[in-house]
């Protein structure tokens, strides 16, 4: 030990991995007075986000981690959104319960799976013309077909392995330290497409990857070869369910321009853009989904 | 509806199909008693339809589950299409 006096073992270890938390609210909006105040509770595996409507229109949001605890997560997050709104828990006429934790959501009139909540939630942010949209979330892969009223024709969710998940994004932008929001815009400037690495498993491409760097690839040509894997493993679950235009991405890799690029080349089609935050597509579908079944109660109390 | 259940790994695709439009027809639902590991149920879906699903437990391995129904050569009939007299259950594998 004394030969080690002085040296600086370990500097302050950066979670690259880590993503800006945040909430927002409409400032302009009223909410004392509205009829219909509903409320969407997406509990993912990685994120929850809570999305608050007043008469159908996006009134408030939050997004952030998902803890240990899926109860607490969506507490949390629900308590964040209301932040600075002066609105109070009592005061929201439906919650909605969607996605991996949906069961868990203590405060939920009911819940609804996150394959029906994205796609109503897409076609809210995308426009009815929408009827393919892939959810690449946390741990999983969505890739859904919907009609114009946003009702789910034909899914698929890839959920046993994290190739082609946000988890994976992660590991990446951890093992070659940069942020992860930085991971997209990095693996574009490279100078030629480098082929990609393993698509089949995050753990063999992750080994792939520090094998690339030993042999001398920059940390942005790997990262270039690991969004196009991603993109890559993405299009065997579209081919599937089949892509019909218009399209459109939800989930925290929407974020990603690296992977959605490449996406767009192997589909040859252009994905849709949107003004709302990808992020929140599940949990604003369940708002809607509130919407349609206090009304529907409402209906039958007269 | 066409509710894909299943997974795509390094080892292939395995999903099992059931078309909600026609399964939702069924009033007997002979998939549930058919399967011999029990890997059918039966639902009311996000859309307030009373449909067949696979059970939560059973979506990760049902290319292990199934392989009792599905020798490598002369396979026979599998039961939970056999049952399934609308015709809604279809397997990628």
């Amino acid at each position: 030990m004394s030969r080690l006096k002085g040296i600086k073992m370990t500097e302050e270890k950066k979670e690259f991995w880590r993503w800006k938390e945040y909430n927002w609210h409409d400032e302009a909006k009223d909410w004392k007075g509205v009829e219909t105040i509903t409320a969407g509770v997406d509990v993912g595996s990685v994120s929850s986000q809570v999305v608050i409507m007043l008469d159908g229109e996006l009134y408030a949001y939050s997004n952030m981690r998902t803890g240990s605890d899926s109860p607490d997560s969506a507490r949390k997050a629900m308590s964040w959104a209301l932040e600075d709104t002066g609105m109070t828990l009592d005061d929201i006429h439906y919650i909605v319960g969607t996605g991996y934790g949906r069961v868990n959501v203590p405060f939920s009139n009911r819940a609804i799976t996150e394959i029906a909540c994205h796609a109503r939630g897409g076609n809210m942010m995308y426009g009815s013309t929408v009827r393919t949209i892939l959810d690449m979330g946390g741990q999983d892969c969505k890739a859904i077909r919907c009609d114009e009223r946003g009702k789910v024709s034909n899914f698929l969710m890839n959920d046993k392995c994290a190739a082609g998940t946000g988890r994976g994004m992660e590991v990446f932008a951890d093992l070659l330290a940069v942020s992860i929001e930085d991971v997209g815009e990095q693996s574009l400037d490279v100078e030629e497409e480098p082929p990609p690495v393993s698509s089949t498993c995050v753990v063999f491409a992750k080994s792939e990857a520090t094998s690339l760097l030993r042999e001398g690839w920059s940390k942005k040509k790997v990262l270039a070869a690991y969004c196009s894997a991603m993109a890559h493993r993405v299009v065997t679950l579209l081919e599937r369910v089949g892509v019909e235009k218009d399209f459109a991405i939800t989930g925290g890799i929407a974020k990603n321009i690296g992977v959605i690029k490449r996406l767009e080349k192997e589909l040859n089609l252009t994905s849709l853009k949107s003004n709302y935050d990808t992020q929140i597509a599940g949990a604003l579908g369940a708002a809607l989904f509130g919407k349609t079944l206090i009304e529907k109660q409402r209906m039958k109390a007269k | 509806m066409k509710a894909n259940y299943g997974y795509l790994d390094g080892s292939g695709e395995f999903f099992i199909t059931i078309d909600t439009d026609l399964c939702i027809e069924c009033s007997h639902h002979g998939c549930v008693d058919a399967c011999p590991v029990g890997m059918f149920e039966i639902i009311v879906d996000d859309y307030d339809d009373k449909v067949a699903a696979i059970k939560e437990e059973h979506r990760k391995k049902v290319k292990y589950d199934c392989s009792a129904c599905k020798p490598v050569s002369d396979r026979p009939p599998l039961p939970c299409v056999e049952a399934c007299t609308p015709g809604a259950i279809t397997h990628s594998w």
